[in-house]
């Protein structure tokens, strides 16, 4: 059921002028004859809107940084923030040698109104080195939140300082929560801190095995990267880091000897990528392992990439072996799909990589969008140049790499690289807006208003979002699939996750829990029949 | 699991906190304003904390949790909130159309000092519409302080005081589930009771599957009760952290008479409500709650010998916190290490500590307990190492420590993430406590059977 421009504007026709102005441009209809689309994203939440975005401290300290399983994550600021970041997000791990995971601690500075006041650098120097001498971690991370910035703490030199005195790499992160306009900022500053004091700091110049390649943007979720690793052991590569799922620091300072960087979220993690293109010369391409047919396909990238027949052919021998053994599956979970609608509304590049996973289904996405995208996420990195920075993006700093005069060396020569581009996404994304069909919907962050008016036009089958709004949409009668944290299963990535979200999915549809929303007496009169001697009537 | 925590405790002074048992204020505000009809909540500040606040009340209560933010970037933080909390009351009003708006500060609003009185006076507020605020900065106290700084500016804001006082009273039930106010209600309405309860979840987080979205349900306290509040005869605040600074507010303001009481849970501490009800209504208790009550006891000294010497550690929000702990006492169990995260005396009033009223009760058991308030759950593994216990009585963290030490664990309070029906059914009254008696039973008998060895493993216990 396609949607005019119409009705979007008598939609947005109820807010105040200045809101329906600025909506506008977030909301595009699909239309491959117009020349481009633009769609406006990475700007300003409205003041009073129900949105679903969160913070630049959620994004570094939530979401990049967090499931870095041998460093203690400290947060320095009121309890709040790193209360609510704690074991929230799913990052699944195994502790690499015993005692040094420390995923499920949450240490944060706890400031006070006197820290507040006086300062809470003294404070945080303490609970540096009281959790260095408690958990003997490798490297420790300190994320400032709201007020840090306000009072003036100088984490920088707290954490220096700590450094020198225990030996241990401190890395700080100036990731107020009021920086940028989402999650999004947060993502920048944590690449950039990555970058700049882990990746490279190993003293290894190759890699342990062959093919080696870096994972980027893969958070473990439910076990996703297990199942993704599962696959690339199988077919022979040597994964040297992932970033960050089940990720530690002592993977990561090695992450520069990798051949290849996979991109798989390309938001929050497309900076390191680039970065690490400029300063060891290593391209990286944006692969998608969500869906049968995406993952087999960004298998065939890598292989074209390395362009070994032997990895060729072994790459076809595991995907023909994997096919077989879940596209039966899926089949019967598909028959329960099929003809289906759906939303598909998550922060990242989820809200693009879970289309095709439905489409496998035979679930048609009518409606898709990203929390905290830029527009590169929609329209492509061909848009980049053209996108102007505003007050809010020039408060996070560009960290300007060069070439590692040791380090850098071209992995392919410029005219095979040059081929290759033609042939596969390497070092390019070409953003959801392609991939959507003619008439369906992009909205950039959703808000609570348009998702109920969204609803009542289009009537999906499934909605696939986050906790926030999970349950207004069930209330709805509509089965809501939270694609943060799937709904604690997974995993969903890989050929064995596909099979895992059709079973999930088709779940949500048949169960028979929904048939009862309405109660049998407003479905009947209440004058039918009588009561005689005998019984009822 | 948590293979990082030594048993040698190294002292800590710096006042940080691993593994925190209490969070911050504004997610406390936020919960209460939701027990306020045709209310939404909102938070002045950056929209982060607004969406973790709305993120972990929903995986509690699994149900809408609607709150705006005013949506800080860096500009706001340094040249005040005024404008956007300005334009968000003018999008809140026309967009969402509440009756009120109440609106709850950060930490980040807090430091810059934004004067949200005045904000609101200048406000585009429209006709019949109200917007009411409290101060939470989420550098004092806990969630527990937020939420009884917004039930007592419930007070602040709307009741009025009244020369002749009605016959009914006022109950403040805290920070509890929606289960748990309902409970209160039936044992109010079983007492022949009138009363007027804020604020009240109930109707509003734990909503029927209708098939339709309700932004504002029925339930919720109404404007037009806390007005009517300050005509009340007496009120009742259930919990000292929670509920007195309200119920004193409503003292000073209307002249109401305050009792504090325990959050009504376990026998004696419902004993103590419903007298208190008796006595102010010069009520009979009538035979419906004498014969619960006499259920209870019948269970309690039909399983005694499940219960009696066993060692159990008790965390979570202090109100609860010191009902369980009396609870446990009450069934014979020795109350070994008792910790809330929330900091010693509630803010502003010297009605004593809660380590003083814990050892109080703990020491019924004749044995000395391990008390703290404003610990973290690091230190309570900590202890728990060291002294170890037969069962953990909190909210959903401590299954790391229950899966660590190998201990039978029961989930109480806030917040429980991965169960379900929990807020629907109550933990206080009488048959609140029948439900702990069987939960508590449960986890002591399951691991009874675990542990048993083929021979020992017994069909009647
Ligand atoms: S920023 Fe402050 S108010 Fe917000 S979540 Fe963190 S501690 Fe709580
Ligand atoms: S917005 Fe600020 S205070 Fe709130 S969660 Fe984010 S960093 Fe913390």
């Amino acid at each position: 059921m396609a949607m005019t421009l119409e009705q979007i504007s008598e939609m947005l026709a109820k807010y105040p002028s200045k809101v329906e102005k600025n909506r506008k441009k977030h909301i595009i209809i699909k239309d491959s004859s117009a020349d481009r689309q633009e769609i406006e994203a990475n700007t300003r939440t409205i003041p009073g809107i129900i949105t679903n975005r969160g913070c630049a401290y959620a994004g570094c300290k939530g979401v990049v940084l967090g499931p870095l399983k041998d460093m203690v994550h400290i947060t320095h600021g009121p309890i709040g923030c790193g209360y609510y970041s704690w074991g929230t997000r799913r990052n699944k791990a195994r502790a690499d040698e015993p005692g040094q995971e420390f995923l499920n601690y949450c240490v944060s500075t706890d400031m006070q109104e006197s820290d507040i006041v006086f300062g809470g650098e003294k404070k945080l120097a303490k609970v540096i080195d009281e959790v260095a001498g408690i958990f003997k971690p490798k490297a420790i991370t300190v994320s400032a939140t709201c007020p840090v910035g306000l009072i003036g703490d100088d984490i920088n030199a707290v954490a220096r300082a700590a450094e020198e005195r225990l030996g241990i790499p401190i890395l700080a992160f100036s990731c107020e929560g009021y920086k940028g306009v989402s999650q999004s900022a947060g993502h920048h500053i944590a690449n950039n801190g990555l970058v700049e004091r882990v990746i490279g700091a190993g003293d290894r110049e190759e890699a342990a095995g062959k093919y080696p390649i870096n994972l980027l943007g893969e958070y473990n979720i439910g076990g996703d990267s297990w199942e993704i690793e599962r696959i690339l052991d199988e077919i022979g590569y040597t994964v040297v880091s992932v970033m960050t799922g089940n990720g530690s620091y002592e993977d990561l300072k090695n992450a520069h000897t990798a051949e290849l960087n996979l991109v798989q979220c390309h938001r929050s993690i497309n900076y390191i990528a680039g970065m690490l293109e400029t300063k060891y010369g290593t391209p990286w391409l944006k692969v998608n392992f969500i869906g049968v047919a995406a993952t087999a396909e960004s298998l065939r990238n890598m292989a074209r990439y390395f362009d070994d027949p032997a990895l060729t052919a072994r790459t076809e021998e595991i995907i023909a072996r994997e096919l077989a053994r879940v596209e039966p599956q899926i089949e019967q979970y598909r028959k329960l799909c099929e003809g289906k609608t759906a939303f598909c509304f998550v922060g990242g590049s989820r809200g693009h990589h879970y289309q095709g996973l439905f489409a496998e289904l035979g679930i048609d996405t009518v409606l898709a969008g990203y929390e905290f995208a830029h527009r590169d996420d929609y329209e492509g990195r061909q848009v980049i140049p053209e996108i102007k920075t505003d007050a809010d993006s020039k408060n996070i700093p560009d960290l300007h790499v060069t070439a590692d005069e040791r380090r850098f060396r071209l992995k392919v020569s410029p005219e095979k690289l040059a081929e290759l581009q033609r042939q596969i996404p390497l070092s390019f994304y070409a953003g959801m807006q392609v991939d959507m069909a003619d008439g369906t919907i992009m909205v950039d962050d959703l808000n609570h208003y348009e998702t109920e008016e969204f609803i009542k036009l289009l009537k999906p089958d499934i909605f696939a979002s986050g906790i926030k709004d999970k349950y207004v949409v069930q209330k709805m009668g509509i089965p809501a699939k939270q694609l943060h944290s799937y709904d604690y299963s997974g995993p969903y990535a890989g050929f064995g996750g596909a099979v895992n979200f059709a079973r999930d999915v088709s779940m949500g549809f048949v169960s028979p829990t929904w048939n009862f929303i309405v109660p049998p007496w407003k479905e009947e009169p209440l004058l039918t029949g009588s009561v005689t001697e005998e019984g009822v009537a | 699991m948590l293979d990082a925590t030594p048993k040698e405790f190294t002292e800590r002074t710096s006042g940080g906190m691993i593994n925190p048992a209490k969070t911050c204020q504004p997610i406390g505000a936020m919960y209460a304003a939701l027990g306020v009809h045709g209310c939404l909540p909102h938070s002045h500040g950056s929209q982060g904390c607004c969406s973790y606040h709305r993120m972990h009340l929903t995986r509690h209560f699994r149900d809408p949790i609607m709150a705006s933010t005013s949506s800080f970037t860096e500009g706001a933080s340094v040249f005040g909130g005024g404008a956007n909390l300005k334009t968000a009351i003018k999008n809140i009003f026309q967009i969402y159309n509440p009756d009120i708006i109440a609106v709850h500060t950060t930490c980040l609003t807090e430091t810059i000092g934004d004067d949200i009185p005045s904000i609101i006076k200048d406000a585009d507020i429209p006709e019949g519409k109200t917007v009411f605020h409290a101060n939470t900065p989420s550098y004092q106290g806990s969630h527990i302080t937020g939420f009884s700084n917004m039930t007592k500016a419930m007070v602040s804001y709307f009741a009025e005081a009244a020369a002749i006082k009605k016959e009914q009273a006022n109950l403040i039930p805290g920070f509890v589930n929606p289960g748990d106010m309902r409970e209160i209600k039936r044992i109010a309405h079983l007492m022949g009771v009138p009363f007027i309860m804020f604020p009240d979840t109930s109707g509003v987080v734990d909503t029927p599957m209708t098939g339709e979205f309700v932004m504002f349900p029925k339930g919720g306290t109404k404007l037009a009760e806390l007005a009517d509040s300050g005509a009340s005869k007496l009120t009742v605040a259930l919990g000292r952290f929670a509920s007195s600074d309200a119920a004193e507010a409503l003292a000073k303001k209307c002249r109401v008479p305050a009792v504090t009481l325990k959050t009504p849970i376990g026998i004696k501490a419902t004993d103590a409500f419903v007298m208190a009800l008796r006595r102010a209504f010069v009520k009979e208790v009538p035979w419906a709650l004498e014969e619960e009550r006499g259920q209870l006891v019948d269970i309690m000294t039909d399983t005694h010998f499940h219960f009696h010497g066993k060692k159990v550690a008790i965390f979570g929000d202090p109100d609860v916190v010191t009902g369980l702990t009396e609870f446990a006492v009450s069934l014979g169990m020795v109350p070994v290490h008792v910790l809330t995260g929330t900091p010693g005396g509630a803010i502003g009033s010297d009605v004593g500590s809660f380590e003083e009223d814990i050892a109080a009760i703990a020491g019924q058991s004749g044995h000395k307990a391990n008390i703290k308030a404003g610990g973290d759950l690091f230190a309570l593994h900590q202890l728990i190492k060291n002294e170890p216990v037969d069962l953990l009585i909190g909210n959903t963290y401590g299954k790391y420590i229950a899966r660590a030490e190998d201990i039978p664990f029961v989930r109480v309070g806030f917040p429980i993430l991965d169960r379900s029906v929990h807020s629907y059914l109550p933990v206080v009254g009488y048959r609140g406590a029948m439900r702990l008696v069987e939960m508590i039973a449960g986890a002591l008998l399951d691991r009874q059977d675990r542990d048993a060895a083929d021979e020992d493993f017994e069909l009647v216990m």
